[in-house]
């Protein structure tokens, strides 16, 4: 069995704002094998996001790590000070494709100077020696070694996006948090980027955490989907068992949602309702008053993650 | 296909680009970027129409085009056999909005952030003289939330669109294109700012008015697993021509040209078992220039099949190939 680059246990991240403790991050535990992709799925404000800036050690103010653990290749990053993360573990062990980040290049700088700037920080390099490097990871990723000394707009959506893997790639982090990598982009750019991260992953062995609200899109990448309800994650396993045999009835309206191309569907099922807010989310499950299946327990005990079947794991008093 | 409420004849629209001092002083000719470059198609009463493609080819400017937003270079536009193109005063171009509407794609920036949800929709009421007291208005724009299933409607009026959900912005700017009954809306991608989740309540409940109300559709969208759900014609655009056009099934499951198949071929499906296949996409390079766009067939460039000497001189004519399937390919029967 693969060795396990990522293990996460009780973790709990909190924003603590003016009106009240948002629990986004709340209870969480999972591991990622070396090699593994894992898809994060869930509406927007049920914590994915929050979740890959935690496993950075850098939740956004005013969020705080509030207990727990994160293990990358062993070590424990909680709790360990701010220059120490920032030297030793952000991009060297675990780098993230942030959201939108193809639009925060700056369009001054050229493509090179902005690469090669973790570097010169993180390795010492000399500017000529990381301008190689930067060509090396962007052939990798698909891209002419000249891009380097090209500016932001030169380039098109696609090629931006590539730059930006690139980027995440060059410290040879064990794992890589790709948040919403693909939105934005148009379908056939879309599978380009899918297509070069499947590359990715079989070359270089990477080890990924794939975070999207598109369930269809997750398919395509994770060998391994959490779906992640009001900070929780509700339900995990291997991709085939949560796409062909969901056992929350969440996961099973996420997947009664999506239209597909190829099937006659006449009516897509939809979840009526809201996320809960976080500040008080509801007692007991906090999916049941959205749930069609609610029962009296429901309503008063939280479920635990039971075994459904084997690494398949679901949080509700159905099973 | 249903009697056709809308009729688009040979429709063009060229934006002028702007030359600087040197080069007007030059004689540098005029450019110009082709938006919409000649295409024509109807849509049948109580349809919904759907024109799909990448962005920047020109299905945005269409919607536009067919609301009036914009002007066309040439070519016509017919709403119940009435020349739309020939409006111009602003009663006349009033009057048509009433029946044709818009919904645009980011309910986060169109609707005015400092209107509360009952001034959003009392707006349109106001312009066009609907309803002559507020009591009046008021019944109006109550019965519109609740078609947009936003009950109890006193609930919401008094909130501001940062105070709901973007699926209930998203289903506010239906009710505010629906409150003045309109026989027409244009729909731009109203779902793809949305949560999936959401989409599927919004695409629903969008079926359910055309049911009730007996709208028809025109909906621009780039996503096409949505419009085979969602419409009964596709019409795919390219670089501001439609290359291929029909019934919504027969464009997906048969589809003629290569583009359309490359299209198909890079929408994700939720099937976990293909995750360690590279995908093949039968298409190459990226989308050129609208200014400058590829001489004979304008998809050549980006073709695995084009045959230089035919389709990189030759521009290709849109053929019905089977019953109301229309495509605009040199290589159809040979690929």
């Amino acid at each position: 069995m693969a060795k396990s680059v990522l293990e996460v246990n009780n973790l709990k991240m909190y924003y603590f704002t003016n009106k009240g403790v948002v629990k986004a991050v709340d209870d969480l535990s999972f591991t990622l094998k070396k090699g593994e992709v894992m898809g994060l799925a869930g509406e927007s404000g049920c914590g994915k996001s929050s979740l890959g800036f935690t496993l950075m050690g850098m939740p956004t103010p005013p969020g705080k790590i509030v207990s727990g653990s994160v293990k990358i290749d062993g070590r424990e990053i909680v709790g360990l000070p701010e220059d120490v993360l920032r030297k030793e573990v952000r991009w060297q062990k675990i780098s993230m494709i942030f959201q939108g980040a193809m639009n925060a290049l700056n369009p001054v700088y050229t493509v090179g100077y902005q690469m090669i700037e973790p570097l010169i920080y993180h390795k010492g390099m000399e500017k000529e020696e990381a301008l190689d490097r930067a060509q090396k990871y962007l052939e990798l990723v698909g891209l002419s070694p000249d891009i380097v000394y090209r500016y932001p707009h030169e380039l098109s959506g696609g090629m931006k996006q590539r730059v930006i893997i690139a980027t995440a790639l060059l410290l040879e982090p064990e794992v890589v948090i790709a948040d919403e990598p693909t939105t934005a982009l148009d379908v056939v750019v879309q599978a380009q980027i899918i297509n070069l991260m499947k590359k990715l992953k079989k070359e270089l062995g990477l080890s990924m955490i794939f975070i999207t609200h598109d369930l269809s899109i997750l398919a395509e990448i994770s060998d391994k989907v959490a779906i992640m309800y009001a900070g929780k994650i509700i339900e995990i396993g291997d991709s085939e068992k949560i796409y062909y045999e969901p056992a929350h009835p969440y996961t099973q309206k996420l997947l009664a949602s999506i239209p597909r191309l190829h099937e006659d569907v006449d009516r897509l099922e939809f979840i009526p309702g809201q996320p809960p807010n976080l500040i008080t989310p509801p007692k007991g499950c906090r999916f049941h008053p959205r749930c069609p299946y609610a029962m009296q327990v429901c309503k008063e005990q939280e479920p635990e993650l039971k075994e459904v079947d084997r690494d398949h794991y679901a949080a509700c008093w159905l099973l | 296909m249903a009697e056709p409420i809308l009729k688009v004849e040979n429709l063009k629209k060229y934006f002028p680009i702007k030359r600087g001092l040197i080069g007007a002083l030059k004689g540098e000719p005029h450019r110009f970027v082709r938006a919409v470059d000649d295409i024509s198609f109807e849509v049948g009463k109580q349809e919904v129409f759907a024109l799909v493609g990448e962005s920047g080819c020109g299905k945005t400017t269409t919607g536009k085009l067919v609301v009036k937003l914009l002007e066309p270079t040439a070519g016509r536009i017919y709403l119940e056999g009435q020349d739309v193109t020939e409006l111009k005063t602003t009663e006349e171009v009033k009057a048509y909005r009433r029946k044709v509407q818009i919904i645009f794609q980011d309910p986060f920036s169109s609707i005015n952030p400092r209107f509360r949800i009952f001034d959003v929709l009392e707006e349109p009421l106001l312009i066009h003289g609907i309803g002559e007291t507020k009591a009046e208005r008021e019944e109006l724009i109550f019965k519109a939330l609740e078609m947009v299933k936003i009950a109890p409607p006193e609930d919401y009026v008094g909130r501001f669109p940062h105070m709901i959900s973007g699926g209930q912005r998203q289903r506010v700017a239906i009710a505010r294109a629906l409150i003045l009954n309109p026989t027409f809306i244009v729909a731009d991608e109203p779902v793809s700012m949305l949560d999936v989740s959401i989409r599927a309540e919004v695409l629903e409940l969008m079926k359910e008015l055309k049911e009730k109300m007996g709208v028809t559709y025109l909906y621009i969208t780039h996503d096409l697993s949505t419009a085979r759900y969602f419409s009964d014609y596709i019409a795919v655009m390219y670089l501001g021509r439609i290359v291929e056009m029909g019934p919504a099934k027969k464009v997906i499951d048969n589809p003629l040209h290569p583009y359309t198949r490359a299209l198909l071929s890079a929408v994700p499906e939720p099937k976990p078992e293909r995750r360690n296949v590279i995908k093949e996409l039968p298409i190459k390079g990226e989308v050129p220039s609208a200014v400058d766009i590829p001489p004979g067939c304008r998809f050549h460039p980006r073709c695995i099949y084009a045959q230089m000497g035919l389709c990189d001189s030759k521009h290709p004519e849109l053929v019905e190939y089977e019953h109301e399937h229309f495509a605009e390919c040199h290589l159809i029967g040979k690929i």
